[in-house]
């Protein structure tokens, strides 16, 4: 091919993307940038119309990505993506609101708005990227960082127990929790699209190199390096029991599709408990869109 | 190599934004036919970008589009010379 024509051709994710906000802020060799190409992969595998989705981020390098993604696209506080996606969801139940924030903002700070949103299968789909890391204000402690990682926090390494987050999301109720780590590309895509086909409170655990600060912290190399080491850390494990799924420093990874259940979201519990209670009174509210 | 019928390999057209690269090499590591290396040279920011050793080689998996965290790299099917003229769809 003539190097003129090649310039012509533009990357098909470029239709996804706010290109006049590209090259974007986030490192060479972190691993966001590649969780936002699956999750673009996947959005284009399903039949939604692009018009009904909606992502919402919290703050930090992961929460850049609503800013950077070309649809409906919200980029809110720090720690409350899902009580906006939450509101989003509720007063437009057509709209498929996508949750996508960091380890830090979506279960440090805002951990409560998290384990409620799950409690009440809210139908979201939440995607989390987990770097172990506060990565944007500095690396520090999260609630992600295992035990004996270093942080600027914690620098003689962290003494805190981690959150194991799938089986956070599993026990507040999750209905569907799978993991993996950024280089699972196609598998990520994979589990982004079955979220994005089903109801429910859907929850996908990410692990992904953050190089500037969690890797330089504890001597890990480059992100091409973490990228690898978690790959081959790895073992799928489709259905394992979320509460064998922790995660030391540097040790084995249980990554697969562990939760798909079936049970009433909070708008069809609240539609069905309403109409048992109110009888002809009371009208359904958000059917037309989702049945 | 056997084929069936007159089903041949499909081949790729690789397209590389060269200042859009930050140089992470995740594309240069995980191409499964070595298509790709970092070369000397430096980008309008300072990075080594990827050049194509040997395209021929390219299988169109479409794996260093997918990794590539700056969406600097994609690769569309090679037409062959019959087909040049025509459209052809860049994801089967
Ligand atoms: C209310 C409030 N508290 C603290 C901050 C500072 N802050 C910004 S980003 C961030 C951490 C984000 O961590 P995480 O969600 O893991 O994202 P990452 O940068 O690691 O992708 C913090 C503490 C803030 N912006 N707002
Ligand atoms: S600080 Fe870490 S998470 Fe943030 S952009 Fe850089 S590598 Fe990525
Ligand atoms: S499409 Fe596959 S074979 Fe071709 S350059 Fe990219 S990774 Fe290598
Ligand atoms: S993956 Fe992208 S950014 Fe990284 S070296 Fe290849 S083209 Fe450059
Ligand atoms: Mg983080």
């Amino acid at each position: 091919m003539k190097e003129e024509d090649r310039l012509e051709e533009k990357n098909p994710i470029e239709g996804l993307l706010r290109m006049d906000r590209i090259p974007h802020i986030w490192c060479p060799g972190c691993g966001i940038g590649t969780v936002v190409t699956s999750f673009a992969d996947a959005l284009k595998k399903t039949d939604l119309d692009l018009d009904k989705v909606a992502v919402v981020s919290g703050i930090g390098c992961t929460g850049r990505v609503a800013g950077y993604i070309k649809l409906d696209s919200f980029h809110t506080t720090h720690g409350r993506a899902i009580p906006y996606a939450t509101g989003l969801k509720l007063a437009s139940p057509g709209t498929k609101v996508v949750v996508f924030s960091g380890d830090g903002d979506l279960t440090g700070i805002g951990g409560n708005h998290f384990i409620h949103a799950a409690r009440r299968n809210m139908d979201l789909v939440v995607i989390c990227v987990n770097n172990f890391n506060y990565a944007m204000t500095g690396g520090q402690v999260a609630s992600t960082t295992p035990k004996t990682a270093n942080a600027s926090t914690a620098p003689y390494g962290n003494f805190e127990g981690a959150f194991s987050l799938p089986y956070l999301a599993d026990a507040a109720g999750a209905t569907y929790v799978a993991r993996w780590t950024a280089l699972h590309l196609r598998r990520v895509s994979k589990s982004i699209e079955e979220a994005l086909n089903r109801k429910g409170f859907s929850f996908i655990e990410v692990i992904t190199p953050c190089v500037t600060l969690y890797a330089r912290r504890n001597r890990l190399g480059s992100g091409l390096n973490l990228l690898k080491y978690y790959y081959d850390k790895s073992e799928i494990r489709h259905g394992a029991d979320t509460r064998d799924l922790e995660i030391t420093f540097q040790g084995k990874l249980t990554v697969g599709k562990f939760i798909e259940r079936e049970r009433e979201t909070f708008l069809d519990a609240m539609n069905s408990h309403l109409s048992h209670v109110l009888g002809d009174d009371y009208q359904l509210y958000g059917r037309c869109f989702d049945d | 190599m056997i084929y069936f019928g007159d089903k041949k390999p499909i081949k790729g057209d690789i397209h590389i934004d060269k200042n859009r690269c930050k140089g992470c090499g995740f594309c240069v590591e995980y191409c499964p036919r070595d298509v790709l290396e970092l070369s000397e040279e430096f980008n309008a920011k300072g990075y080594h970008p990827p050049f194509i050793k040997d395209e021929d080689e390219c299988c169109y998996c479409q794996l260093c589009e997918s990794i590539c965290p700056e969406y600097a790299i994609f690769v569309t099917i090679k037409k062959t010379k019959e087909e040049k003229g025509e459209k052809v769809e860049n994801r089967p």
